[in-house]
């Protein structure tokens, strides 16, 4: 089973443990392999003497000689293996999230878990920009998150660069994570949150510091393709999307639902839900809920085809 | 025993004859509609298991329905709802009604001929726990049928489960789940008392059947696992029903707080499932290892160890709430810790195989392949007790496929190889070798196709409850291979079915002890009702082993108590170390008393679910009357004479009270479970303490002297229900009865100063958290206090009928106890709803 399971790590998808892309999960993954490889000896081990106590032998032991098997297998063994095994884990862990201090006077995100949504807030040197569900980090820099909920317990998991952290109600909890390589990863939703939980992910991207300095720069300013269509960013407001939805710039304001200043730049809509296209866009406006059960935003059925698609090829446009 | 063989020889076989006719009809099931009035341990334990075990089909049905819908990527076969209450239910089934329960029903079944006994000590209250528990289960899996079954998963967490959107399923868990709780608590008083005195003469307690060891041992973790979550689902119905904000943090609660609670009691259950098994598998490896087991010493130890250690390691399965670091690697070290004693039980096992000769039948194929899963079950343990392994691993579904192996390998194999080997037992006959092997090979192979690539699905990042999932990122064939393996799995489990249903009454009686086993409970035979024919004289840890007339002797009626000349079900009750006879126990019979209260109490709990308050009343008033006719007509009574003979020279008493009582015994029990939830409501007061920097949210408090005025008259109560029993007891009736009126009037004082602290305060229990759990703590001491009144009337009403004097005081003596733990209660609640705010 072992050279099976070892095959299978490499290139095991984006939201694996086993492909680690950050320090933390590294560690982690490391720190399982050894588990693992020192797991499946004792157990053919154990199961090999099971096999020979109850089949293979030739001649019954002395009860001494048993007797001597269960001190030294049952105890001795046992308690050597864990206390080395819990000595290097518990000297793993205050550097794998080392909170405070000299770690703050970097990026802070804050993610606020909705059903089913994040809100995601960046923050750094005063600048403050609004986003959702999408996170996007600098290759090498450790990043400070603070984790709440509006809603249910969520949990916030990026597999290839960390272990999770839950959102709970009426506390902040935090995380630190420092990626170690480019590249787009998937997150989830790891706490079950209600019925659509499993539609609650999130893409990942990690840049190299200059392009991620560029993308949170350019962030800080009202999206360009906002005067593309004024028709659309009227209807927009006209139809009720600002009351839940903002959009920076405009008369957008509200707060219920994800920020969309900047949405026609992210990878995916829905939470990880679907492409980011002019299809998938009016699709969502128009049913959510039959997309995503359990959805608080309204459906827009009765919007006509021609004002579905002009609000959504703005919103596309929004980068 | 052989100073028996006397002249006339023929006459005495005569008599013997006409003893065993009388005894068999003592102790005769009832026929027609009436059968199911039955209350031997037989029955109860035959029905019991075999509901536990339909239910765990209908469990497995909805796995396999889970399974259908995550076989391939994007899957609309069932809808989210559908979805999310399969495997809530799935959880909740085979925990609560599955895992635990059977093992109620293997002990209940086998205790008995085990320890030599002819029946449980409060055979009643095994009969009034299985209904309580097959009602309780048909209401709460007959949920999913008006798709109405809880959604929230097995555990529950607020807010999801207290939001709206959890529906009246929330309630169906928690009220449906409370209830079958009793009857798990019920079933750990009887266990509890049976093991302790009723074992057979001569079994010291370092001679019993590890069996009856590890029964302790868990029905004694049952006591202290199962008030937690008693309490917690007290306090979340509260918040669900009358929106009291224990787990709001708007109002100062928190949702950590049910987390705590739950797997305070989580945790141990897992250990309350495993060690039963582990029992199992103690009581089969000696067998087929045709020897003792090596290390009775060390397994005993293992055993306390692993259930002490259980109860410190609950939070390693909130790793992720971010509780401090510090706090992550004492609870990471307590997990590995356990690791320890549960490697001393396997070892134990090789350990006795190695010094015997193994015989490798069914059961034994059963229990190998348990352990091999079971091991790699524990050796994922140890991983995910790791707290930086866990952030990755944990709600993920390499913990799916974690809990299932230690379940599955640590539980449901080992079942699997009890019923096997104990099935003679039940039936007269061995089940069939050759579907037993096909079906452990099928159910093995199954296993290991569903639950091993979960390890790999979980570590590539898939979250545990997820209706669907996309394609291409590395779980699609996973998932797949895992739904043809549960295919597989429920093949096998089918062929066991089959085995049961079909093979049965097709072969004629087999032998009494099939398998040369060396316990006592093969002496059984499963025609008779009366646990045995007469009871032995234990001398050695496999009896049948070593004290070889002893097995005629039991047969021919030649042991203690071989009669029951006065028509009357009668046990031998035992000293607690030493199993020294000290008393006749008359226990109760036939009666449809037990389903009468478990129907009544069943319909409290399904009112109160839909909030039919008036129907819930009424039931609980017809619940009360039911247990006070049951206790006035089958508890107490004075017998016809002082004393029994029981054979070979020895005469015991038939009346007992006191600490010589089993009724006394069960009220310690019982109390010391009902001492563990309301240490839980304290903890609770204490945890919002912790939280908060302003505890009373600005709220006013109850004062000081309401509290400290109910704590006075239920003190003042107290010592005049002690002076009671005194005063009883030198004989002076009327004084007695006197002040049993005065202790009634004090409490019912009492209750009323109680409610009074908060009453006159105006405390709003909506408004925050600080006055809703005040008010909690009030009014169980209230209810307590309003018990004791009513147990108080009880005696009052039994002195006045003359069931009650100054040599038959059983009565008095438990209700004093009672008191007892009625005065702790008090104590502690009253000096912290009343002096703790104004120390602070």
């Amino acid at each position: 089973m072992l050279p099976a399971l070892a095959a299978l790590s490499a290139c095991s998808g984006v939201q694996s443990a086993l492909d680690p892309a950050g320090e933390e999960a590294t560690q982690v993954a490391t720190l399982f392999w050894v588990m693992t490889v020192g797991g499946g000896v004792i157990w053919a081990g154990t199961v090999a003497l099971a096999l020979y106590a109850s089949r293979w032998k030739r001649h019954a032991a002395t009860e001494q000689g048993a007797g001597r098997l269960i001190f030294w297998g049952g105890v001795v063994f046992p308690v050597v293996v864990l206390t080395a095994l819990l000595s290097y884990a518990l000297w793993l862990m205050p550097s794998l999230r080392p909170f405070g201090g000299e770690a703050t006077q970097g990026l802070r995100i804050e993610i606020v878990g909705n059903q089913f949504w994040w809100h995601v807030v960046y923050r750094r040197d005063g600048a403050e920009v609004v986003s959702a569900n999408e996170v996007r980090l600098p290759v090498g820099q450790r990043v400070e998150f603070a984790l709440e909920s509006a809603d249910m317990i969520h949990s916030f998991w990026i597999p290839a660069l960390g272990g999770k952290m839950d959102l709970i109600p009426g506390r902040t909890n935090r995380l630190s994570l420092l990626a170690t390589k480019a590249g787009v990863y998937r997150g989830q939703c790891a706490e079950f949150c209600g019925i659509s939980h499993a539609l609650m992910a999130f893409p990942v991207v990690v840049s190299e510091p200059a392009e991620f300095d560029a993308w949170l720069e350019a962030r800080t300013r009202p999206a360009i393709g906002l005067d593309g269509s004024p028709a659309a960013a009227r209807l927009f407001v006209d139809r009720g999307c600002g009351d839940c939805h903002r959009v920076d710039g405009t008369e957008a304001r509200g707060t219920a639902g994800p920020d969309l200043s900047h949405v026609g730049s992210r990878l995916t809509i829905g939470a990880g839900l679907l492409p980011n296209d002019d299809e998938t866009l009016a699709r969502f406006i128009a049913h959510p809920a039959s997309l995503k059960a359990g959805s608080r935003m309204p459906a827009y059925l009765d919007l006509p085809a021609a004002e579905l698609a002009e609000i959504a090829a703005w919103l596309k446009g929004l980068q | 025993m052989s100073d028996h063989a006397r002249p006339g020889a023929g006459a005495v076989n005569e008599d013997k004859a006409a003893e065993e006719a009388q005894l068999r009809a003592v102790w005769a099931n009832p026929t027609g509609w009436r059968y199911w009035t039955s209350v031997n341990n037989y029955q109860i334990g035959l029905w019991y298991g075999s509901a536990a075990f339909a239910f765990m089909l209908f469990a497995g049905l909805l796995a396999l329905l889970v399974r259908a819908q995550l076989a391939v990527p994007e899957n609309d076969l069932i809808s989210p709802e559908l979805y999310n209450q399969a495997f809530t239910l799935h959880g909740t089934v085979m925990m609560f009604l599955f895992a635990v329960p059977i093992f109620e029903a293997v002990a209940i079944f086998l205790l008995p001929p085990m320890l030599g006994a002819r029946e449980m000590p409060f055979p009643r209250l095994g009969a009034f726990g299985f209904w309580s528990f097959f009602i309780g289960g048909v209401f709460v899996c007959g949920s999913i049928f008006f798709g109405a079954a809880p959604n929230s998963g097995w555990f529950m967490y607020p807010p999801l489960a207290t939001s709206e959107q959890a529906g009246i399923g929330a309630d169906i868990w928690l009220l449906g789940l409370s209830f079958i709780e009793v009857a798990s608590i019920a079933a750990a008083v009887e266990l509890i008392v049976g093991i302790m005195k009723c074992r057979a003469p001569g079994m010291r307690v370092n001679l019993m059947p590890l069996f009856a060891w590890y029964l302790l041992i868990v029905a004694g973790m049952i006591l202290f696992a199962f008030p937690p979550l008693i309490a917690g689902d007290l306090l979340f119905e509260m918040q669900r029903m009358f929106d009291w904000p224990f787990f709001d943090p708007e109002r100062g609660g928190d949702p950590l707080l049910w987390q705590h609670l739950f797997w305070i009691f989580g945790h141990p259950e897992v250990y309350i499932i495993f060690l039963p098994a582990i029992a199992l598998l103690a009581m089969i490896i000696p067998t087929f290892s045709g020897r003792p087991i090596v290390g009775y010493s060390w397994i005993v130890l293992a055993a306390v160890g692993t259930g002490f250690l259980s109860f410190g390691l609950w939070v390693h399965h909130m790793f992720a709430t971010g509780l401090p670091q510090i706090s992550l690697a004492f609870f990471s070290a307590a997990s590995e810790a356990v690791a320890i004693p549960t490697a001393v039980q396997i070892f134990v096992f090789i350990a006795t195989m190695l010094a015997g000769r193994v015989i490798f039948s069914t059961p034994m194929l059963f229990a190998m392949g348990g352990i091999a899963i079971f091991i790699m079950g524990g050796l994922t343990g140890v991983m995910v007790a790791l707290a930086p392994f866990d952030w990755q691993a944990h709600d993920t579904y390499f913990i799916v496929a974690h809990l299932h192996y230690v379940l599955i390998g640590g539980m449901l194999f080992p079942v699997f190889a009890g019923l096997y080997y104990y099935y003679p037992l039940i039936d007269g006959q061995r089940m069939s070798d050759r579907v037993g092997r096909l079906a452990f090979w099928l159910m093995f192979t199954g296993f290991n196709i569903t639950f091993f690539p979960m390890h790999i699905a979980g570590l590539r990042g898939m979250p545990r409850r997820v209706y669907t999932y996309p394609a291409d990122i590395g779980w699609d064939w996973l998932n797949l291979i895992s739904t043809m393996g549960a295919v597989v799995l429920g093949i096998g489990m089918f062929a066991v079915v089959m085995d049961v249903t079909l093979h049965r009454r097709r072969q004629p009686r087999g032998e009494q002890n099939p398998w040369n086993a060396g316990t006592l409970e093969w002496l059984n035979e499963p025609e008779e009702n009366w646990g045995v024919r007469s009871i032995p004289k234990v001398a050695s840890r496999y009896p049948l082993w070593d004290q070889p007339t002893l097995a005629e002797d039991v047969r021919a009626g030649r042991g203690y108590l071989a009669d029951a000349k006065e028509g009357r079900r009668e046990t031998l009750v035992t000293s607690v170390l030493d199993a020294e006879p000290e008393q006749v126990l008359r226990v109760g019979g036939t009666s449809y008393v037990t389903i009468f209260c478990a129907a009544t109490l069943g319909t409290v709990f399904v009112a109160l679910t839909f909030k039919w308050w008036l129907v819930s009343l009424a039931a609980g008033i017809a619940f009360v009357g039911g247990v006070l006719y049951w206790l006035w007509t089958g508890t107490g009574e004075i017998p016809d004479r002082d004393e029994k003979d029981i054979g070979h020279g020895i005469s015991l008493p038939l009346y007992a009270s006191g600490v010589k009582s089993t009724g006394w015994w069960a009220m310690f029990i019982t109390m010391t479970g009902d001492g563990t939830a309301f240490a839980s409501l304290v903890f609770g007061y204490f945890f919002f303490w912790t939280i908060h920097t302003d505890f009373t949210g600005g709220q006013a408090g109850p004062g000081a002297f309401w509290p400290m005025a109910a704590l006075a008259l239920f003190a003042l109560a107290w010592s005049v229900t002690l002076g009671a029993r005194e005063i009883n007891r030198q004989g002076s009736v009327l004084a007695t009865r006197l002040l049993l009126v005065l202790g009634a009037v004090l409490a019912a004082c009492g209750c009323a100063a109680a409610l009074a602290g908060p009453w006159t305060s105006a405390m709003d229990p909506t408004a925050h958290v600080y006055p809703a759990i005040v008010w909690i703590l009030v009014i169980w001491a209230a209810i307590h206090g309003a018990v004791g009144v009513l147990m108080q009337l009880y005696c009052l009403a039994r002195s006045l009928a003359g069931r009650l004097t100054p040599r038959h005081d059983m009565e008095l003596h438990n209700v004093a106890l009672y008191w007892h733990f009625m005065l702790v209660t008090a104590l502690v609640t009253f000096a912290v709803v009343g002096l703790f705010p104004e120390v602070l």
